[in-house]
């Protein structure tokens, strides 16, 4: 990603796009904050906020039109905030104090001409920036306009004092001035860098190439607005400004008045409410009526991405920050990468994109940022490591195969049922490739063996492809059969990256050719509700297969708000699990809180996650194939990391045996490494510990092995306790057992990383 | 990781092999291309080192998380 690419992606995110009121508003005051700090009641803080932008606070305040309240989110549940009314309630409590510094004085003088808003708005901002102004008015007063308002809106001192703060910045006033006599102009012309021409005053003579400058010229129904008349003063101090300075009059102002905003703000779900009406019309609102007003402000933003999305939220920001978070981690040259964790969390899911209003995609850039850390060698090596490893597992002889069915010599089609599926829940394998070759004619072959999103999830471009290039090699062996699909994530990978194939999911498969004849319909179960894998978001048809089924199966259900193109990922994907197991533990929780309801779920890898959050899941295969020895298919808890690898070993073993009538089992007991003979017992509380820790038994079975093969170990008198240490690859394993009766006594298991050698004394 | 990281539990254990207690030396770490030097517990005979639970799970997953983000 260049400059030029993060800027893009930046301008996607909308978050920090200004609110529709401050964009509305001529001066554009930030509305959102001040009427924030109103809503705390702090007046002081609101106070400094209109200071910031508006020029004499204490007079627009007050008669201020609030053009902005046409543009107010609130209309769309309510009424528009009462804007103008809460700067009126800001302005007549007392103004903190404070200390303005006018920049240093410019040589350059300005004559401004006329003393209406406009003018004085051009006096206060050029005074600040350093001219030397002076200010000519016809009348024997300032402010004429202004003090003919009403006095209960706008008291006569207020507009005094406010515009003798003019005298401070030392702009100097003439009263009684001929301002109506072109020779009068002409000599202003002649004798000050450049002059103004007030609203009401002789703009024709406008010639801003000379230096004259005047009022623009207002549509009829602005001319009255207070705060179009500060702005249009305000646009032409700017002009001064920069045609004293000899820059362009022009460039990069589009944004000085009204602009449309791409803020996005859901007003659907909020609860309407109208606007506070004061008491007493005449004095406004008391300071309890505006906080309540102010409490009605959505403060809009736009955050449909963090809504939705513990990730995001977890991290702190929005897109837009992260993009530059992310932009920066790649960029630094010395100390640490502080956004490697922000990277490797997202679960690619790709539901930000599919509720963003932009579409702006988390996924790509986290995927991108993975696949560029990976080339440059600064990916954490723990970040994937222990899911690598069990892929490596799935694609090892231990669990990959490819078979035609038994008894043929072609395959019409293959059953990939995929590793989750064959982890969790192998007797499912078994059933639904029965009934497959019942169903369809031709033969249908079995592949087993993991789709390698693991590598593709991890940024392991080169590796994913060599090994999905060995997983063509074996479909083509077959004789390019149509595929079968159990899990939706394989179907995503095989879809993208095998697109010559004819794949369908094992549902729509289901749905098309027909459910087990003998499969006795329940009548009267509690409705489930239908959570659908997030690798299913852009496949309507396979979604839709599985509530077809439901219907077959006369299984109610319901569907949860965030389904179908809107649903949550489970904190399997993206390997999320590996590289924040405590996000992924917080992301499954939110999604196991969205109904009360047992949830249905056709993804083995969700089933079990939810299923580990303590939620109710039920697989659609329990329903399709149900166990008799397994009355509530939703209670069955998730296998843990060792088991989910013991499940595809025995898979493939009965499958040899059974259906091929081959005697593998005995096979890999004459081939069995000599530590897979190490019985072990271990008590519940460790079993936790392994899971916790992602260790898995062979790999203790292997520490065991070598210390009681070389000795190396050491030894504790008093709990007669041995202590080892083995390094089967990366990672180190330390185990704390006992000798029992029949094998070992596992007590304590964990893992470091680093290398250690000591130096010994002797 | 420069300090002593044993503790007084770490030397209740004896080395299997050299039959002795162990006792707190000097040990080298590496992790990533970085050598760091701690003292630690250890076999007097054959330096064989125990890292601690504690110790593998607390300071050392910190440092080893530092240095794959460097």
């Amino acid at each position: 990603m260049d400059q030029k690419e993060l800027r893009l992606l930046e301008n996607q995110c909308i978050q920090e796009e200004p609110p529709e009121c401050m964009a509305a508003c001529p001066i554009h005051l930030d509305a959102r904050v001040f009427i924030g700090w109103m809503a705390r009641g702090a007046f002081h803080e609101a106070w400094k906020v209109l200071r910031k932008t508006m020029p004499f606070p204490g007079i627009l305040g007050r008669i201020c039109d609030a053009p902005c309240r046409d543009h107010c989110k609130r209309t769309k549940a309510g009424q528009a905030i009462e804007i103008g009314l809460l700067e009126r309630a800001c302005v007549t409590t007392p103004a903190p104090k404070q200390r303005v510094l006018a920049l240093p004085k410019k040589e350059k003088r300005i004559a401004i001409v006329g003393s209406d808003l406009d003018s004085l708005t051009a006096a206060w901002d050029l005074s600040r920036k350093g001219y030397g102004i002076t200010l000519f008015e016809s009348g024997e007063q300032l402010g004429r306009s202004l003090l003919a308002m009403p006095e209960d809106i706008l008291p006569c001192d207020v507009v005094a004092k406010e515009i003798l703060d003019l005298g401070e910045f030392g702009v100097e006033i003439r009263l009684n001035s001929p301002i109506h006599d072109k020779f009068f102009l002409a000599y202003l012309h002649r004798g000050f860098d450049a002059l103004y021409l007030g609203r009401g005053d002789i703009a024709e003579l406008r010639d801003e190439n000379n230096g004259i400058f005047a009022c623009g010229s207002f549509q009829h129904a602005r001319a009255n607005s207070p705060v179009w008349q500060a702005a249009e003063g305000r646009w032409a101090a700017t002009s001064m400004d920069r045609y004293l300075q000899k820059v362009s009059l022009t460039a990069g102002r589009e944004k000085d008045g009204p602009y449309p905003t791409r803020l996005y703000t859901r007003t659907d779900g909020v609860i309407s409410l109208p606007a506070v009406q004061p008491l007493n019309q005449v004095q406004g609102y008391t300071q309890d009526e505006a906080i309540r007003e102010a409490g009605r402000c959505l403060q809009c933003q736009c955050l449909e991405c963090v809504k939705v999305c513990a990730y995001l939220k977890h991290f702190g920001g929005y897109p837009k920050k992260y993009a530059r978070e992310i932009y920066n981690n790649a960029s630094i040259v010395m100390g640490s990468r502080q956004a490697n964790k922000l990277i490797n969390s997202c679960s690619l899911c790709g539901l930000c994109e599919a509720v963003c209003p932009e579409d702006f995609a988390m996924q790509a850039l986290c995927i991108e940022a993975r696949r560029d850390m990976v080339q440059k060698g600064k990916m954490p090596p723990s970040a994937h490591e222990f899911a690598l490893l069990d892929m490596a597992f799935s694609n090892s002889e231990q669990f990959a195969m490819a078979r035609h069915e038994p008894g043929q010599k072609t395959s019409s089609s293959v059953f990939f049922p995929g590793c989750q599926l064959s982890s969790s829940a192998p007797a499912m394998v078994k059933r639904a490739y029965a009934h497959l070759r019942q169903i369809i004619p031709g033969g249908v072959g079995l592949m087993l063996g993991c789709c390698n999103a693991p590598a593709s999830w991890a940024g392991q471009e080169d590796r994913f492809q060599t090994e999905f290039s060995r997983l063509r090699d074996h479909w083509i062996t077959l004789g390019r059969p149509d595929i079968i699909l159990a899990c939706s994530t394989c179907y995503q990978i095989f879809q993208t990256y095998l697109p010559e194939a004819k794949i369908r999911t094992l549902w729509q498969v289901l749905d098309e050719k027909g459910l087990p004849s003998d499969l006795s319909v329940k009548h009267g179960a509690a409705p489930l509700t239908v959570h659908d894998p997030c690798t299913t978001r852009h496949e309507p048809e396979v979604q839709q297969s599985v509530r077809n089924l439901l219907r077959r199966l006369g299984q109610p259900y319901e569907e949860l708000e965030l389904g179908r193109n809107h649903t949550e990922c489970c904190g399997f994907g993206g390997l999320m699990q590996n590289a924040n197991p405590d996000l992924a533990k917080t992301v499954v929780q939110r999604l196991s809180g969205q109904s009360s309801a047992d949830y249905l779920t056709y993804c083995a890898g969700c089933r079990d996650n939810l299923a580990a959050s303590g939620k109710h899941a039920v697989y659609i295969l329990d329903l399709i194939f149900p166990d008799t020895a397994t009355p509530d298919p939703g209670s069955r808890k998730r296998p843990g990391w060792s088991l989910r690898q013991e499940n595809r070993i025995r898979l493939k073993d009965e499958l040899l045996n059974e259906l091929w009538r081959e005697d593998s089992r005995k096979m890999s007991d004459t081939r069995a490494d000599d530590h897979e003979k190490i019985v072990l017992n271990i008590l519940p509380e460790v079993h936790q510990i392994l899971e916790d820790r992602r260790i898995l038994i062979p790999d203790i079975q292997k520490v065991i092995h070598h210390a009681e093969s070389t000795g190396e170990a050491l030894f504790h008198p008093a709990t007669e306790h041995y202590m080892a240490a083995f390094k089967p690859y990366k990672a180190t394993f330390w185990v704390e057992y006992s000798v029992s009766a029949c094998g070992f006594t596992l007590h304590n298991a964990y893992s470091h990383r680093m290398e250690v050698a000591g130096k010994g004394q002797l | 990781m420069n300090g002593d990281y044993s503790s007084p539990q770490d030397l209740a254990w004896k080395c299997r092999k050299c039959n002795i207690n162990l006792i707190v030396g000097p040990a080298t770490l590496t992790y990533m291309g970085n050598r760091m030097t701690a003292d630690l517990s250890q076999c007097p005979i054959c330096g064989y080192v125990l890292i601690s639970e504690e110790l593998a799970l607390g300071k050392m997953a910190e440092v080893e998380q530092v240095l794959e983000d460097k």
